[in-house]
């Protein structure tokens, strides 16, 4: 049985994580590459890391530190962050990322989408999407880091960038994002029917029901969340447990 | 040990060669036909589309080493599907080592089939110390359908080859690269041919 994926993401500035990560029996928590060998030993079934610094320097690193990230870890890695190009992915999968996420690029240039499909495959093609909900537009996709709506419906676009060759689409409901209030479940459950790829829900993981329920009332294929496990708030393998018990297929 | 990994521009090349580093195993990258033919165990790569890793394998004539090979020989994901006769994605004819065809998942289930999955009927000793239900990655929309070949097999939701043994070629659709402990003991396996 293919089973629902457990995703901590790691932000990344300046070749070091951030968010304020307590680990007592970690070398250096500051250190992605530590932390990423680490999340893989407790069950993590994949990671994303995310490049938030801006400059075109920063990126060259970003681009070593995947090397090194892929040179010590053996679960799948997606990496995203201003990735605006074919060239840009080139960089980042020859350096031995699984998978690449877009956002911002998308909405920018769509065709991106195919192009970067045609030339390395669907399978590490990932469209992240921001969106959020308010009570006069409904759903919208939002971009520039969720700082401006565009004219999107999510559903819509969600299936557009699956036309275009998107292999996985990475929801992100910026109303539950850091409410630690639960998964936005009607819109997640709205977008994985509406395609026919892998969706992983991100933003209001709190607690393990939250998790059970994003899965099997939302139907994501993943799921993804940051200071939860960065705080050690919630544990993988307690996790994991749990959602074994509450009926849902994951890998222990 | 003289370990190969076929250059042919695929995309997991790195991945792959990390992994066995991680064993402690230096593999040479090349396309050269008499690297190739000199090594001890050759491994194939490759994750992306069909038609075009066809064109890059004819573009340097591998496609016509490859099959004449005698040694072990190892090609993962799209490199065990390349191994095939033909295959949907592209209608595309692949190196015809092994006379399977490679379909497109038909299934109300998501595509790709993305994730971790069961390896059930493990077969050889590419699976040695391998346990029954263990779970591998993957990440792939075609699939070769079991066969006298099938040495492993994955349901999604019907049963299909996960490994594939032909002669001295072997072959897995999984990511034994990114498929934590169990997957480098795959590797391991390998490597002990």
């Amino acid at each position: 049985m293919l089973t629902k994926r457990i995703i901590p993401c790691l932000d990344i500035k300046d070749g070091r994580t951030v968010k304020g990560i307590r680990f007592e029996n970690i070398r250096d928590a500051g250190d992605p590459v530590e932390l990423a060998k680490w999340y893989a030993g407790q069950g993590a079934d994949e990671l994303v890391f995310l490049d938030i610094t801006a400059t075109n320097e920063e990126r060259k690193t970003f681009a070593e530190l995947v090397r090194d990230i892929a040179r010590h870890i053996d679960i799948p890695f997606t990496v995203g962050g201003g990735i605006s190009s074919v060239a840009d992915v080139e960089v980042l999968l020859q350096a031995g990322a699984d998978k690449v996420s877009i956002n911002s690029a998308a909405i920018r240039h769509p065709q991106l989408v195919e192009d970067l499909a045609k030339r390395f495959g669907s399978q590490c093609v990932t469209v992240a999407i921001d969106t959020k909900h308010t009570d006069a537009t409904g759903w919208k996709v939002y971009t520039r880091a969720g700082t401006v709506e565009t004219e999107h419906a999510t559903v819509d676009w969600s299936k557009r960038v699956v036309d275009l060759g998107a292999g996985e689409i990475l929801l992100t409901s910026m109303n539950n994002d850091g409410t630690k209030a639960g998964f936005a479940l009607d819109i997640t459950g709205e977008v994985a029917r509406a395609v026919t790829v892998p969706v992983v829900a991100s933003g209001g993981a709190g607690n393990k029901q939250h998790f059970a329920d994003v899965f099997l009332q939302a139907q994501a294929d993943a799921a993804l969340a940051a200071s939860l496990f960065h705080f050690r708030e919630l544990e993988i393998p307690d996790l994991k447990h749990f959602l074994k018990n509450q009926g849902v297929d994951v890998r222990i | 040990m003289n370990l190969v990994i076929v250059d042919y521009k695929a995309g997991n090349v790195q991945s792959v060669q990390f992994a066995l580093e991680r064993l402690g195993v230096q593999a040479t990258l090349s396309a050269d036909f008499e690297t190739i033919q000199s090594a001890d165990k050759v491994i194939f790569p490759g994750v992306g589309e069909a038609s075009s890793a066809m064109a890059q394998l004819r573009s340097r004539n591998l496609d016509k080493l490859l099959p004449t090979l005698k040694q072990p020989f190892f090609g993962v994901c799209l490199g065990m599907q390349l191994l095939c006769q033909h295959s949907d994605e592209g209608d595309t004819d692949m190196l015809g080592i092994i006379p399977l065809p490679v379909k497109r998942f038909q299934t109300d289930l998501k595509v790709p089939h993305m994730g971790w999955n069961q390896l059930e009927q493990l077969q050889t000793p590419l699976f040695a110390g391998i346990a029954e239900g263990e779970y591998a990655y993957y990440v792939h929309s075609f699939y070769v359908p079991l066969s006298e070949y099938t040495i492993a097999q994955t349901s999604y939701p019907e049963p299909f080859s996960a490994a594939l043994q032909f002669k001295n070629f072997y072959a897995a659709q999984f990511h034994p690269e990114k498929s934590g402990p169990a997957g480098s003991q795959i590797l391991k396996n390998f490597l002990a041919l």
